[in-house]
């Protein structure tokens, strides 16, 4: 298997969906960033078979409450001094704001310049995020 | 405190509020003259993206029966959307002209975002198939003073439900009041946007029924409201031959129906409710109309604060 150091300080954002790392980067923007990140794809998973795994050095203070938007399976696991401090447990956010986009070719996302592409949390048991604008759920495809 | 508001869909206002409007326009019915000059040296701006009649002159009847003053556009052709200018900017340059905008959009959401980017209270005029609050504040009122209650009645909505924005404010509005059963007829492809059923119908343990045929239940209902059912929304030709008559209402549909039913309609209708059927003594369209101008009257009143 490869090999990849382990964090000193950090975080390890595990069980990311195997081939959704790069998402994940997107969202976080990681790109922007100037700490060390390592992006391991398609590794061995007890639970899913392959998992992705994101590993980010020396910063612990980011906004993560999107990734409970993006995959509410995935596990963070905060590190200090190469020990497990924290595990985060991710909930669904209330609100997501600029993460997705609304598909209702009549909403007035569709053509505002600059507008902040918003989704509220309306059913927590089913998942379902409606557009602000014009209450179309949120679809992945 | 209604003052500063903005109206986008009928959940904006609470109960008590709506309330406070209704009693207002029934005060106003009542007697005219003594709001002649309520909103003096105030103005109204009509921005209506799209075509509008009677929302747009009723809009602009109620400022000026105000004594207040209207400006506006009454397409997007002759405003700066056709210079591709944003909903954000027009409303934040409109908001250094007027008191208070009445928008109509067809894209759903452009009122919302007015009100967001707005620092004088904005109203939805109507946005694309979404909200249309206004019609609904007319339909409560026309209700209201024809059957003295908002509770315990079942009301049968017939026609394009689907993309019909009145219905979805309407019945947004109704699922606040006790004991409204509604009876939705359409054909299946024009049913209520999955949000109405599962946000407020479902939701709410509403009593509703799915049905496709007007004539089937039509004896059951103390308010039928018509709406248009345009041919090109269906899916196939065979649908709607096999349809299109079962949503037109005439006399002979309506000797099924209750006495005291009454019969409503946002307007405009084209076919779907027989000239016929005008002279009918529950016919309440053109009634409901004029409830339209009142209630706008009190909106506006409120919204700017005055007395």
């Amino acid at each position: 298997m490869l090999n990849i150091d382990s964090v000193e300080k950090g975080l390890v954002i595990d069980h990311i969906q195997a081939g959704k790392a790069m998402e994940i980067y997107q969202y976080l923007n990681l790109d922007k960033m100037d700490c060390s990140v390592a992006i391991i794809k398609n590794a061995k998973s007890k639970k899913y078979g392959k998992k992705d795994i994101i590993k980010i050095e020396n910063n612990i203070h980011m906004d993560l409450e999107v990734l409970g938007f993006i995959d509410p399976n995935i596990t963070i696991n905060v590190i200090d001094n190469s020990e497990i401090i924290r595990k985060i447990n991710l909930e669904l956010p209330s609100e997501i704001e600029n993460i997705a986009k609304c598909k209702n070719p009549r909403c007035i996302t569709s053509i505002e310049q600059e507008i902040v592409h918003k989704f509220r949390l309306t059913d927590i048991n089913n998942k379902v995020y409606r557009c602000v604008y014009c209450d179309m759920a949120y679809e992945e495809n | 405190m209604l003052k500063g508001k903005s109206l986008i869909e009928p959940m904006d206002l609470s109960l008590e509020e709506l309330n406070e409007i209704l009693c207002l326009a029934d005060e106003i019915i009542e007697n005219p003259t003594a709001y002649a000059d309520a909103c003096k040296g105030k103005i109204l701006a009509t921005l209506f993206y799209e075509p509008s009649t009677r929302t747009r002159l009723s809009f602009e009847a109620a400022m000026l029966r105000l004594g207040g003053n209207v400006m506006g556009f009454s397409s997007a052709d002759t405003s700066s959307a056709t210079k591709g200018e944003s909903v954000a900017d027009t409303i934040r340059t409109i908001a250094c002209y007027a008191d208070i905008v009445a928008m109509r959009h067809p894209k759903e959401g452009a009122p919302l975002v007015a009100a967001m980017k707005s620092n004088i209270p904005v109203i939805n005029a109507g946005d694309g198939g979404h909200q249309h609050p206004t019609q609904t504040l007319s339909d409560l009122l026309t209700i209201k003073t024809l059957k003295g209650k908002l509770n315990d009645f079942t009301i049968g909505i017939c026609g394009d439900l689907k993309f019909g924005r009145t219905v979805h404010s309407l019945i947004k509005a109704l699922s606040r009041y006790e004991n409204i059963k509604f009876i939705l007829i359409s054909p299946e492809e024009l049913r209520v946007p999955e949000y109405i059923r599962e946000e407020i119908l479902i939701k709410k343990a509403i009593d509703y029924l799915e049905v496709e045929r007007l004539e089937d239940i039509i004896q059951e209902l103390d308010v039928l409201y018509m709406t248009r059912v345009q041919k090109e929304r269906f899916f196939n030709e065979a649908d709607y031959i096999r349809l299109k008559d079962s949503y037109i209402l005439d006399s002979s549909k309506l000797e099924k129906a209750k006495e005291d039913m009454i019969i409503m309609h946002p307007l405009p209708r084209v076919n779907e409710i027989s000239v016929e059927v005008d002279n009918d003594p529950r016919a309440a369209y053109f009634r409901q109309t004029k409830c339209g101008m009142y209630v706008r009257m009190a909106l506006i009143m409120k919204l700017l604060g005055v007395e």
